[in-house]
């Protein structure tokens, strides 16, 4: 059973042409196949996901409620919240750690029908751009297992792409959602700051966390959002803005529509052959009947260095909720209270969660604040009034995902810099809060996916959408054979 | 800006972290390299510019969604005590402070 297609699996189970119980029994099994070698799962519990697939199918018998995924399988990074399921963020510091409460996201997946399959692998803390910082394991790419499948929602697409669920919810924070979307040939929705609750999305840099979508289609991604957008009394970041009818606006013409190509996303850090199929993309979006013309976000050669000190300082202030007392790991026979902080977290923490709590202590720390946190603020201004000015004269831009193809494990590890610069494409999204998608584009010569971002303005999912639908649906990637 | 060993430490000492001696000295380089790429903010013109804290802004953007200040029902106690590494009777039991 193919599990590509969210909408085909909701319709063929209620109008009963195959049960949720049989999906969820197929996604099980391509698990079982599959993640011995990809490594995108944390924690699945067989019997509990068919027990709450046989539940999905009652609910289908009894035409119980409106059920827009009923019986789609959907995978959870494991840095979001799920009651009685293991939770661990990647950490060793969480190894144990089992929620006693679910996001909200999760729950209006579930009162919409969805199946949680599993909890995905993912950088610890969310902070990373491969999946490799996770305490446990290294997530591989399905199209080639000595790359890395981005991250640091890794585990999340590669559980989308491989088949072992149909949607995947991940994190966007500096690209995590999008990234790892395009390096696994699938499609990365961050939305706007605000669209979807955090409530249960355990905190990284707060300012900018989202929780996005990750699917095989457009099309499947803004059905995922139409169920997880909205207010919620339960995060008061959460936007009270009207959610559109995403699926409904889908198939609206571009015609008509203006796009701006910003000119400092094509770099020369930008690789040939990733540039080369951006310019492919570019010259067949004009053919949809779309203006293109180039903008200036003069402020992006700034964002990585503002990004890499607004997202730590905001991690050093949240982490400090671990210290081995309420929950998380505590080290052995501790001689005082300071001594079982300083050695719960030393210990439990690993290397690049305590390279960005000091960075973020450093910035935030007296006599360095207005230097370094304070000035970061205002670049942060500056880098939105880009985007402002942009989307004065453009409803869309369209850019690189990231600066180059899928990298080889082990290749950036030792240098956080290098790692940080990959990011160069997508942090800028979440510094000014707007929503984008990374949609695949195509291949380069050696068989490495790569993905096309469009951004669009705060709140304009529905655009966003639209354009990555079309363009996916006109200009097709042609499937290539995974690895698994 | 340079950055030694003595002011890791200081800052590791503020984070509630601790290096071992062997750690110390690859984390300060790589400390200096970061801050090395976090220095190029300082060739940006901000005079005058407003501080941006958060992404929202705006009415009926996100930060507007205010409660009315009641008591609300919370998890129960034992719940609540499930992931601790040492539960008391109702309580968290931590080491001795002085």
């Amino acid at each position: 059973m193919k599990l590509d297609d969210a909408l085909q699996i909701r319709d063929d189970v209620l109008a009963g042409r195959v049960s949720a119980t049989e999906v969820a029994a197929a996604a099980l099994r391509r698990i079982e196949e599959a993640d011995g070698l990809l490594r995108a799962f944390l924690t699945v519990e067989p019997e509990r996901v068919l027990e709450r697939a046989r539940d999905v199918d009652r609910q289908v018998r009894e035409a119980d409620g409106n059920l827009p995924l009923a019986g789609v399988p959907v995978a959870i990074k494991d840095n979001i919240s799920t009651k009685g399921l293991r939770t661990t963020c990647g950490s060793r510091i969480l190894g144990n750690y089992i929620p006693p409460y679910t996001a909200t996201a999760v729950r209006l997946l579930e009162e919409a029908g969805a199946v949680v399959i599993g909890k995905t692998n993912c950088d610890e803390f969310a902070m990373g751009s491969s999946t490799e910082n996770s305490a446990f394991q290294v997530t591989r790419n399905p199209y080639d297992l000595d790359r890395v499948a981005g991250g640091s929602s890794g585990g999340s697409a590669v559980a989308v792409a491989a088949g072992m669920a149909t949607l995947a919810l991940g994190s966007d924070t500096g690209g995590s959602v999008r990234q790892p979307a395009s390096f696994c040939n699938i499609v990365g929705l961050k939305p706007t700051y605000g669209r979807v609750s955090r409530y249960g999305l355990v905190a990284f840099a707060s300012s900018l966390d989202v929780i996005g979508a990750l699917a095989h289609n457009p099309r499947d991604a803004a059905l995922l959002l139409s169920v997880i957008a909205g207010e919620d009394r339960s995060d008061s970041t959460s936007s009270s803005v009207p959610v559109p009818d995403y699926l409904g606006a889908i198939s609206k013409p571009l015609k008509g529509l203006r796009i701006g190509i910003p000119k400092e996303f094509f770099d020369p850090g930008l690789d040939a052959e990733v540039k080369a199929i951006i310019d492919e993309a570019l010259k067949n979006v004009s053919t949809l009947g779309c203006d293109l013309t180039e903008v200036s976000l003069p402020h992006t050669p700034y964002a990585i260095a503002d990004y890499y000190i607004i997202a730590p300082a905001e991690a050093s202030s949240n982490l400090a909720r671990y210290d081995g007392v309420r929950y998380g790991y505590r080290c052995a026979r501790p001689g005082d209270l300071m001594e079982m902080y300083v050695r719960s977290r030393a210990r439990g923490f690993g290397a690049e969660v305590k390279r960005r709590i000091m960075i973020g202590t450093f910035a935030l720390s007296s006599g360095y604040y207005e230097a370094y946190y304070g000035r970061a603020m205002k670049v942060r201004t500056l880098v939105r009034g880009d985007y402002e000015r942009a989307f004065e004269g453009v409803d869309l831009l369209i850019a690189p995902v990231a600066p180059t193809p899928p990298f080889r494990i082990g290749e950036k590890v030792n240098d956080p810099v290098a790692m940080y610069l990959s990011d160069i494409y997508t942090v800028t999204a979440n510094l000014a809060g707007i929503p984008a998608i990374s949609v695949p584009c195509g291949f380069s010569a050696s068989g490495l996916p790569i993905g096309l971002q469009i951004l669009g303005r705060h709140f304009e999912e529905d655009t966003v959408l639209r354009a990555a639908d079309q363009y996916f649906r006109a200009f097709p990637v042609a499937p290539r054979a995974l690895r698994v | 800006m340079p950055i030694d060993r003595a002011e890791v430490a200081r800052i590791a000492e503020l984070a509630r972290l601790e290096f071992l001696e062997g750690e110390l000295d690859d984390f300060t380089a790589q400390f200096q390299r970061i801050l090395d790429h976090i220095e190029k903010l300082k060739e940006v013109d901000v005079v005058g510019v407003e501080p941006t804290s958060h992404a929202a802004r705006g009415e009926g953007l996100a930060g507007s969604t205010l409660r009315a200040d009641a008591a609300r029902g919370s998890i129960p106690v034992a719940e609540a005590l499930s992931n601790a590494p040492d539960p008391g009777n109702d309580h968290f039991r931590v080491p001795r402070m002085i």
